[in-house]
């Protein structure tokens, strides 16, 4: 692997260090890719115009130009503030931001009564913005260690304020505010990843060396494990009475590898395990909402056979297969038969219709390309909280991904979540860009600060 | 920690792998299975994207295609729908598809194989080749004169060209306009309902799909059995035949609707309509013989297509004498669609050559090129030569001088035989009136056309009902348009 190589220049430059000029910062390589990203999504724009009304869209050059000065304003403001983070996080997120919003509009030509593209564009432009001010802004990443209970406190905070709002389509996930609607849950991941981070590489060898022995296992003390236990219980209690079963399992599965990556002890993955299969059975069994969603999973056509018609997921499994190996073509499947949140949730199922399985697999290559650069930025790193924080936000990523991609798709139970920058969502856009603007801020920190991380070097 | 974030990097990455597995799964694996369940719309939705291609009678569609911009795009219409409604069959994005609309769906719709320059073509230009055309043998002139001759008696005419079974008419009473039932929501099934529940059956297709006892008309199959067999060498010799005719085996009676019949010859027989004269010759011919002879004519078929389905026409095989007897004169449990009849016509006028019928002469593309053609075949050959020409002198007969001189035609050589059907328990039931026969210009070499009629009559004076009235002169005015089309 790669990251190898880095974490080696950065051990020989802990000895000797490097004059800044010999680390290649790889910008041209990002504003190429960037071109190439921009260019794929007004394609695809371009395409859809073709298939539907034979005539290239009259804003097509528009598009072009407003996702173009978008990308070209978050690259300055990486070769400014950045200079030597992985030119890859932000082609790629403007990629996936661009065919997200090409996919929502081939949607809209479907329902021409409720257009969702243009307000994805706001929120992409909001998202943008917070991008540059974070990168901007935070210079040092490990200034975030600072915040820990802040975080904490406002992540929880996020978490509880829909309870106050009224439920939209069974789940206390929104608030509304002046024509806006807000999932504060997404906001909350990046505070959870950072207070986790930041909580335990400060406990980390209270948590892997001390405590008691019970058989095989070897627990941690109370004093160091009862707070990140309550707030993870705190959390999740929230969760499930706010019906988002998704962000759920996000928030616990950050956990579990957070927890096992800081202390490297196997017996938190057994714990995590048991914990993970007891809470879904006890909630698969005992909330009506998330029994019934089992159920579909498990016999996704059996309200067809009982002659009640196709459920939603039935429908993004038919959407998947229509497409086939090379897909219908932008513009020219049915995907629109899920009907509600078909541009939201179900956006896949479109990418897997109109552009099949190969599309479908650069996507998913796309997703792996990012998680791994941010581990890779992670292992190049020196201080516990920055690998810690870069674990996590790249499980963020692969988590959200898998959850909703496995979900709409058959492979596990549906949970609503949204695929990062593909689907319809404000919150989760302007989120993955904040998480994109941190991705980039660490592995900047990786590749050009190697006398600082030295004096704070860590024992492997 | 970097061994464990490695690992965790590594398991990240086995989420992905496990996704895209399943995507393959789904998409390329198992897609045929989810593509074929009933409850997704593609396939429907794709069906109705692009215009159906057209049924055409003699170069001019009678159907149609309107673009409705709803999620089901194309509905079909239907020109003069009631009048060709038994040819095409109706096209609903409801219900279905019947007859010729069902029969040639690959074609009209455009995917049947065959409109593809190669197999993977839809795939590349991601287009569905356009519906095809559908060319009938239907000759309008005489589908309209058959159509216009029935007016509002229930009933059905076939008419064929004996030669080649091309399918000249078919014309079903009371009809329906196929176009009511196209579309989707709720008039369409409002529409389906009345039909349904109609008492007048208009859907019902009696020309193919109802089958009716053939009655006196189905002597002529019992007349060549006789011949073919032997029991009668000359046609003129009497039949040694009692009148009234006591059922083997039983004491009932068989008595004739006209005198001298006792004794008859085959001749007097057909041209007068003797019950006890053929139904002591099918008793004589024995089950196996007439059974055989039957066959040959098309009964007891149950997979003729044309390619619309038509119903089988039943004669039993097992059977008692006295069975056997009633069974030779068109009652007990015999039973014929118009079609059939039409075959037998077709059969005696064509010198016993029977040729299958067909309803569709080619299918073009859009732009005309010929993807298929059909030619004429023989079915089967029921009797041979003399024994065609001793059943067409007494055809004859019987419209010159005997019960069918309504469908006399001057001008034309024609032969016909009626037909007078009770049914029901203990004859309640309306009687059906038949007539078959076909018709050959003067100096022509080979016959136009062969007919068959029937009426299910509702007139009030039962005695009076016979094939004779109601239904020879409607087919007297079907020949006749066939004799005027011909070229």
């Amino acid at each position: 692997m790669s990251g190898t190589g880095t974490a080696v220049v950065a051990k020989e430059s802990a000895e000797t260090p490097l004059p800044p000029a010999r680390v290649p910062r790889r910008r041209g390589t990002e504003l190429a890719l960037l071109v190439l990203a921009v260019g794929v999504s007004v394609l695809g724009y371009v395409h859809v115009g073709l298939a539907r009304s034979h005539a290239v869209p009259p804003d097509a050059a528009r598009y072009g130009a407003g996702l173009g000065v978008l990308a070209l304003l978050a690259h300055l403001a990486v070769r400014w503030r950045a200079p030597c983070a992985d030119p890859l996080f932000l082609p790629i997120a403007v990629l996936l931001n661009g065919l997200g919003l090409v996919l929502i509009y081939r949607l809209d030509l479907e329902t021409p009564g409720d257009m969702a593209a243009p307000a994805q564009l706001v929120w992409s432009t909001a998202g943008v913005a917070l991008f540059i001010a974070a990168v901007v802004v935070l210079r040092d990443h490990r200034t975030l260690q600072r915040y820990t209970y802040v975080s904490v406190v406002a992540a929880l905070a996020l978490l509880t304020l829909p309870i106050l709002f009224p439920p939209v389509n069974g789940a206390r996930i929104w608030i509304r505010l002046a024509g806006f609607s807000i999932q504060p849950a997404e906001f909350a991941k990046i505070l959870l990843a950072v207070f986790f981070a930041a909580y335990l590489a400060a406990n980390r060898t209270a948590l892997a060396y001390t405590g008691r022995r019970l058989w095989k296992l070897q627990l941690p003390t109370g004093r160091v494990l009862g707070p990140i236990v309550a707030i993870w219980l705190l959390s999740v209690g929230v969760l499930i009475l706010e019906r988002d079963l998704g962000t759920s399992l996000l928030f616990f599965g950050l956990f579990v590898v957070l927890l096992y990556v800081a202390t490297g002890r196997t017996g938190w993955i057994a714990v995590g395990l048991l914990l993970a299969v007891v809470g879904a059975i006890a909630v698969g069994s005992l909330e009506p909402h998330v029994h019934s969603r089992v159920k579909v999973w498990l016999h996704p056509f059996a309200s067809i056979d009982a002659g009640d018609g196709p459920t939603q997921l039935a429908q993004s499994l038919f959407a998947f297969a229509a497409g086939g190996l090379l897909g219908t073509g932008l513009g020219l499947g049915d995907s629109i038969l899920i009907g509600f949140a078909a541009k939201s949730d179900f956006i896949l199922a479109t990418a897997g219709e109109e552009l099949g399985l190969s599309g479908l697999s650069a996507i998913f290559l796309l997703y792996a390309l990012l998680v791994a650069r941010g581990f890779r930025a992670g292992l190049a790193l020196r201080d516990a909280f920055g690998r810690l924080l870069a674990t996590g936000l790249a499980s963020i990523l692969a988590l959200q991904v898998f959850v909703i991609a496995g979900g709409v798709s058959g492979l596990i139970p549906l949970t609503g979540m949204a695929m990062p920058f593909l689907a319809q969502g404000g919150s989760s856009v302007v989120t993955n860009w904040i998480i994109v603007a941190l991705l980039i801020r660490v592995s900047d920190s990786a590749r050009c600060q190697p006398d600082e991380q030295a004096r704070e070097g860590v024992p492997e | 920690m970097i061994r464990h974030i490695r690992l965790a990097a590594a398991f990240s990455l086995l989420l992905m792998l496990a996704l895209l597995v399943n995507a393959a799964r789904i998409q390329v694996f198992q897609s045929e299975e989810y593509d074929n369940n009933p409850a997704n719309r593609r396939v429907a939705i794709a069906r109705y994207a692009q215009p159906r291609g057209d049924i055409l009678v003699d170069g001019k569609p009678v159907t149609g295609s309107r673009d409705t911009g709803q999620q089901l795009r194309h509905e079909r219409t239907y020109e003069n729908g009631p009048l060709y409604a038994p040819v095409t069959g109706h096209a609903s994005q409801t219900y279905g598809t019947t007859f010729l609309e069902d029969a040639e769906d690959a074609a009209l719709s455009g995917t049947d194989p065959m409109f593809r320059p190669f197999p993977a073509w839809n795939a590349l230009t991601r287009s569905e080749p356009p519906g095809g055309q559908v060319h009938t043998t239907i000759e309008p002139s005489v589908q309209q004169a058959a159509y216009n001759a029935l007016r509002d008696k229930p009933g059905a005419v076939a008419a064929l060209d004996p030669a080649t079974g091309r399918v000249l008419a078919l014309v079903s009473t009371p009809s329906y306009d196929p176009e009511l039932l196209s579309g989707t929501g709720s008039t369409a099934t409002r529409n389906w309902k009345r039909l349904n529940t109609a008492a007048s059956k208009p859907m019902l297709n009696r020309a193919l799909r109802q089958t009716y006892p053939p009655g006196s008309a189905f002597k002529v199959v019992t007349a060549a059995a006789a011949l073919e067999s032997g029991v009668v060498k000359d046609i003129d010799a009497p039949t040694k035949s009692p009148d009234p005719y006591t059922l083997p085996g039983t004491s009932t009676k068989l008595t004739n609707a006209v005198a001298g019949c006792a004794d008859a010859s085959l001749r007097y027989a057909v041209v007068w309509s003797c019950n006890t004269a053929l139904a002591n010759l099918g008793d004589q011919v024995g089950l196996r013989g007439m059974v055989r002879v039957a066959e040959r004519f098309g009964f007891n078929d149950s997979g003729l297509t044309i390619p619309s389905p038509v119903s089988r026409s039943n004669f039993d095989t097992d059977m008692d004498r006295a069975q056997l007897a009633l069974s030779s004169i068109g009652q007990y449990d015999t039973t014929a669609t118009p079609l059939q009849m039409a075959m037998v016509s077709a059969a005696v006028a064509n010198g016993g050559d029977l040729k299958v019928p067909y309803l569709v002469d080619r299918v073009t593309t859009r732009h005309g090129a010929i993807v298929s053609t059909r030619h004429p075949r023989s079915l089967d050959r029921p009797f041979g030569q003399r024994t065609a020409q001793l059943l067409r002198e007494m055809m004859i007969g019987a419209v010159e001088e005997g019960t069918g001189e309504n469908a006399a035609i001057p001008g034309a050589i024609v032969g016909g035989k009626t037909g007078t059907a009770q049914h029901g328990i203990a004859n309640s039931g309306l009687p059906y009136a038949w007539f078959v026969s076909w018709a050959q210009p003067q100096h022509g070499a080979r016959p136009a056309v062969a007919v068959a009629v029937v009426v299910e009559d509702a007139a009030a004076d039962r005695e009076d009902i016979s094939g004779g009235g109601s239904a020879a002169p409607i087919a007297r005015a079907v020949m006749e348009a066939a004799l005027n089309a011909e070229p």
